[in-house]
């Protein structure tokens, strides 16, 4: 198709782009045609802002500091998250241990070492495209086997649930790495080769250190996901009574996803308004991240 | 850590050989920390055979006891019962609901969405909305299952439409489902989307075409397979989630024959299953592992689909 086109268009702008010979852009279908898109952007957006604003009428009443300082309780007004925000924490801590280090070396194998020509390392990528998109409790049954294997009891320990969301962000965190090494320009491989450096001196002071903005910004991005996932610690049982403070790596915990699901199941509808204040929490926390996360992009993304 | 052969040194003696550009010493550290990043790489598919294992083995306990046949095609499933059944279409059928709900709202929604930032948007507006599509496909799964519990199923569906429904439908799950799944189908169709190259668009117009259709039969058919591909992904993360039908769909398994029937899909099945303690190596611990494996099996499938005509969009662009 695009012989039709070579050199005519290059003093056309899409944004001027206009049909004059039949059915303009005013006539009756083009305008229903763009009607329907607005529609379709309105209804999408609207529904996620109703979902925003029930929550907060829902839960602003509860959103007080016993939500942050209180532990659970079976009265509805002196619950609170403590327990379940340091949960939280622990958790994605050791997430962020357990994965950023190994998400970032097997992209800069994929991205700057493999031959891909060779089958393995095509197989290796469609691999992380589909663990991707496997749902999220498969990892929570895959954790759970690989306690059982290891004859582990307590299902219930930070190092299970982190290593459940560990193996959910992987794929998102080599994905976002790749993304961000193939960024770097190759003339600066390059110039850093000619001057002497091994590959591997190149990665690690030129390739890596220019594409960090990108995989912070990938990490956060896939830790704040993590955060909200509560699917495959439901299936390690964090879903439980915690009345102290998390404290190891095998200690008991529940998490803020879990604590909201466990109120949201309760029949009074006191639960259900703390159930909407945890979550009005939840999404400040998930959206500081987010903005940090687009906070970096915009401020240090170099553009070569 | 310079390992060759220093040029000025050499090359100035006499009677020594021609300089090689080879390292002439090996460097170990530098073979042996690639070997470590070849093996973080090679342990992605050592996952996916963990996926595997952990699924297949309680799956074949599982099979020893219930045959593949009244699994598949048993229409009754009651694993806690005294006279068990393990029929798993009851937990395929509310699946099929509410993925299929979700669907009918999430297509044209996320399609609309995509041509619109696509093809319509001016750059300002464009520059806004992506990053807020972004951040809402981060919703977190408990708080739309709460939304559509809550607000959709309670306060619209039974309060305003006084609808024939109880506490749960797989109708408000779908719902709400579709549009956690909107997010990401149109920030994958839009991307298909941008990639058409400007010149197909300048040629379309120049034939006389107005935006519409430039959209409609220039635009949307080259960026088919990116757009294909972004609805299998969604029939995959629908067909994968867990929270909103754990919540909102209801815990019965039953046959759904109705939008506003509830029904128990297969993760919410695992989910609620998972709540109770049930022992390493017990016909109920192997269930959850047998319905996980079809779960997988099923999701695997349509991920393969899906990678397969994102390739074929980056092939030609």
């Amino acid at each position: 198709m695009t012989f039709l086109t070579t050199g005519l268009g290059a003093h056309i702008r899409s944004a001027s782009i206009h049909g004059k010979v039949r059915g303009g852009e005013h006539s009756a279908r083009s305008v229903l045609f763009l009607i329907a898109l607005w529609l379709c952007l309105f209804v999408a957006f609207g529904v996620l802002l109703t979902l925003i604003i029930t929550t907060l009428i829902d839960g602003f009443s509860r959103l007080d500091s016993r939500l942050v300082t209180e532990y659970p309780a079976s009265a509805p007004e002196r619950a609170g998250l403590r327990p379940a925000i340091l949960g939280s924490i622990w958790v994605i801590g050791a997430t962020a241990l357990l994965t950023i280090p190994l998400g970032v070396a097997a992209a800069v194998h994929l991205e700057e070492f493999a031959d891909r020509k060779k089958w393995f390392n095509r197989a290796i990528e469609l691999n992380v495209q589909n663990l991707a998109a496997v749902p999220s409790i498969v990892y929570g049954l895959l954790a759970l086997g690989f306690l059982a294997l290891l004859g582990v009891q307590n299902k219930n320990i930070v190092i299970g649930g982190a290593l459940a969301l560990g193996l959910l962000v992987l794929p998102v965190i080599i994905i976002s790495t790749r993304e961000a090494l193939r960024g770097v320009p190759l003339e600066i491989r390059q110039g850093s080769l000619a001057l002497g450096a091994t590959p591997l001196q190149t990665v690690w002071r030129q390739t890596l250190p220019a594409s960090v903005p990108g995989i912070a910004t990938g990490a956060i991005l896939g830790l704040s996901r993590a955060l909200g996932e509560a699917a495959p610690l439901l299936v390690l049982g964090a879903l439980v009574f915690v009345s102290f403070d998390p404290n190891g790596l095998l200690s008991g915990y529940t998490t803020m996803p879990i604590q909201i699901f466990n109120w949201t199941s309760r029949p009074q509808a006191e639960f259900h308004e703390l159930a909407s204040a945890g979550s009005i929490l939840l999404l400040l926390i998930l959206l500081a991240m987010n903005g940090l996360a687009i906070f970096i992009r915009n401020r240090y993304q170099q553009r070569w | 850590m310079s390992t060759l052969t220093p040029v000025g040194g050499s090359a100035l003696l006499p009677g020594r050989p021609a300089v090689s550009l080879r390292s002439n010493r090996p460097r170990h550290g530098e073979t042996f920390v690639r070997f470590l990043l070849r093996v973080a790489a090679i342990l992605t598919i050592v996952i996916t055979g963990g996926i595997l294992i952990a699924l297949l083995v309680p799956s074949i306990e599982f099979f020893r006891t219930v045959s593949v046949f009244d699994f598949l095609f048993g229409d009754r499933w009651a694993p806690r019962f005294a006279d068990a059944s393990f029929g798993v279409l009851p937990l395929v059928t509310a699946t099929a609901w509410t993925s299929g709900i979700a669907l009918l709202v999430a297509i044209p929604l996320g399609l609309g969405a995509a041509v619109f930032l696509s093809e319509y948007a001016k750059p300002g507006l464009r520059k806004v909305l992506k990053p807020v599509l972004e951040i809402l496909a981060g919703i977190p799964t408990v708080v739309f299952g709460l939304f559509a519990l809550q607000f959709v199923q309670a306060t619209v569906f039974r309060g305003l439409f006084d609808l024939d429904t109880g506490a749960f439908s797989v109708l408000a799950a779908g719902l709400v489902m579709g549009v956690m799944i909107v997010p990401t189908i149109a920030s994958i169709s839009e991307d298909a989307m941008s990639a058409v190259p400007l010149s197909m668009r300048q040629g379309s117009a120049a034939l006389g075409a107005n935006r519409m259709q430039t959209t409609v039969r220039v635009v949307f058919p080259a960026a088919l397979s990116g757009i294909i591909a972004a609805i299998v992904l969604g029939v995959s993360r629908a067909v994968g989630e867990t929270m909103i039908v754990a919540i909102a769909a209801g815990g019965q398994a039953r046959i759904v024959t109705g939008p506003l029937e509830q029904g128990q899909t297969m993760t919410g099945f695992i989910a609620n299953a998972a709540l109770g303690d049930s022992r390493v190596g017990s016909l109920e611990y192997d269930t959850l592992f047998a319905v996980g494996l079809l779960l997988f099996l099923v999701t695997l499938l349509f991920n393969f689909i899906s990678i397969r005509f994102v390739r074929r969009f980056r092939e030609i662009y």
